[in-house]
């Protein structure tokens, strides 16, 4: 327990020491919030039901930092650490596999959280959004939709064989998903065909999940979404212990 | 228990290529034990086994009276490593990793104290990636003898260092040592063995080839010993008979060398000394050339490159 602490308070000193990390978590998402703020105005928005379109970017955007963190910092976090032997330094000590990746997910979440908090803040603060939903739901999908991805971040890690390799794959990943998942801009405005493709997007349920639950939709509606992310979340846990290696 | 680590008939493949087979030898309790041998020739191969980091595909491997493979967790709470390839994450500190790593272990030496005694007081708060070559060594040292561990393995310590911090970090070795602790090190400098080991095994082509001190390996090697000096003017003619532990004497304008004969009990050295004093040679520079444990590695391994 001890060591779990201390190594998950070191992975959040040195998550906030890399500019990368930090930046596309915690401050990329902000200056796109500002950005839909400058264009859209504040009024409601048909396209939205009337909703503002800040108060559906707040969960978008939300969806957004949840791949960085998830998929990009953690792939890289992870390959890194073992392309450099970090793990294998760790691997002569008795401290477990399991505290290494608890600690990765506590880290990794935590820091997800605080970018989110941020959008509410800034949300509340300078477009006095609105907020329909009920915070519980807002949180459980949001546990929900980080466990799920942070999976493919520790499968991508273990399965490449380097770390140039797993962040191409990851860039591969990442940018098709937050253009056609509707995190950046609604898949109501893409052609019919590329919305067939944003099904196939595992993003598009994170997106729909917390732009619902957001707005005040109960969990009913959601059922796909939330089997999707399920099914992901127990594949990525079963996935990333069966794929990691300490070097 | 005497023995720290026992091996029997280790053998390890990987695929095809047979990295160690047929090693066995024991390490007893305060030595430094060596394990020197030309690149390949299976060093790593045999400290990872002992570490518990691979498992052998035969033999017996006992470490601290216990099986590696079976009992890794125990052993890591009692046995110090240094690996040959690691790395601490860039921006880390020096202070955190030894902060972090204390909290992996049951219980570990003070680690502030490590600080000082390994000179890292002043980069406490230095980044990993800051960190000189020597630095960096002396930083995994400290991991290493974090957990206060009764075995320190220290795979290729010195690789890469310049003379100053390998002479510091052979003086570290030493202090462990002094301090009741029995130190496993493989090595590529024969001087570093020579100098730091109580007992080396030499290995190649995953075989051991010779193991004993390393004064006894250079006996063994059965070359003379030379005397070198300078003279003024010529030796008379009748020096070399008058040396009986003399076997040859070259002599190149000024400079003569007087080869020794082998086993002999008196040091050919004294001989020398006495006899040109008493015939009023002037001479300067006297020195003796010994074989050196480099000489025996060569003998037993060949010259031929590697890999």
């Amino acid at each position: 327990m001890k060591s779990l602490l201390k190594m998950s308070w070191m992975e959040a000193k040195l998550f906030l020491r890399e500019p990368a990390s930090a930046f596309f978590t915690l401050v990329f998402p902000l200056m796109y919030l500002f950005l839909y703020g400058a264009i859209s105005g504040n009024e409601p928005t048909p396209m939205y039901n009337g909703q503002r379109t800040i108060e559906v970017a707040i969960p978008s955007l939300t969806a957004v930092i949840i791949t960085m963190a998830g998929l990009m910092s953690n792939t890289m976090t992870m390959a890194t650490y073992r392309e450099k032997g970090i793990l294998r330094r760790l691997q002569t000590t008795p401290v477990s596999p399991l505290i290494v990746l608890v600690a990765q997910v506590l880290v990794i979440f935590a820091m997800t959280s605080l970018g989110m908090l941020l959008l509410i803040a800034a949300g509340k603060l300078v477009y006095h959004v609105h907020f329909a939903g009920n915070a519980f739901s807002v949180l459980g999908g949001f546990v929900l939709s980080s466990l799920s991805f942070f999976g493919i971040g520790f499968i991508l890690a273990g399965v490449m064989p380097t770390v140039r390799s797993a962040w191409a794959v990851a860039m591969v990943l990442v940018y098709p998903m937050l253009l056609l998942s509707g995190a950046f801009f609604s898949v109501e405005i893409l052609p019919a065909a590329v919305q067939k493709v944003s099904a196939f997007i595992p993003l598009t349920y994170v997106v729909n999940l917390l732009r619902g639950l957001w707005a005040g939709e109960p969990w009913g509606q959601h059922l796909l979404d939330v089997g999707v992310l399920t099914g992901m979340l127990v594949v990525g846990v079963v996935a990333s212990a069966k794929t990691f290696r300490w070097e | 228990m005497d023995n720290i680590i026992q091996v029997e008939g280790l053998r390890k493949t990987y695929g095809t290529t047979v990295a160690v087979e047929e090693v066995s030898f024991e390490v007893r309790a305060g030595e430094i034990f060596g394990m020197v041998g030309p690149n390949g020739a299976g060093k790593t191969t045999t400290i990872e086994c002992l570490e518990g980091l691979r498992k052998p595909d035969a033999g017996m491997v006992r470490v601290l009276g216990v099986d590696p493979q079976r009992e890794s967790h125990s052993l890591r709470e009692r046995t110090g490593i240094q690996l040959q390839q690691s790395n601490l994450p860039d921006r880390m500190k020096v202070w955190e990793a030894l902060d972090l790593y204390s909290s992996f272990y049951p219980r570990t030496a003070d680690w502030k104290e490590l600080l000082g005694q390994l000179g890292l007081e002043e980069k406490r708060n230095a980044p990993f990636a800051r960190l000189s070559g020597g630095q960096k060594q002396r930083l995994f040292i400290a991991l290493a003898l974090l957990p206060d561990p009764q075995l320190v393995f220290l795979d290729e310590l010195t690789t890469g260092l310049d003379p100053q911090a390998r002479h510091a970090i052979w003086d570290l070795v030493r202090d462990v040592r002094a301090r009741g602790k029995t130190v496993f090190l493989t090595t590529h400098f024969m001087e570093e063995a020579e100098r730091l080991c109580d007992r080396v095994a030499i290995l190649d082509h995953g075989k051991i080839v010779a193991l004993d001190t390393p004064a006894a390996l250079i006996r063994s090697l059965e070359t003379e010993e030379r005397v070198v000096f300078n003279v003024e003017g010529a030796l008379p003619a009748s020096f070399a008979q008058a040396l009986p532990g003399a076997v040859r004497l070259e002599v190149q304008g000024g400079r003569v060398v007087i080869h020794g004969k082998n086993g002999r009990q008196a040091p050919l050295v004294s001989e020398v000394v006495s006899l040109l004093s008493g015939q009023g040679i002037l001479f300067r520079d006297l020195h003796t050339e010994q074989p050196t444990l480099e000489d025996v590695f060569l003998s037993l391994t060949g010259r031929e490159m590697r890999e």
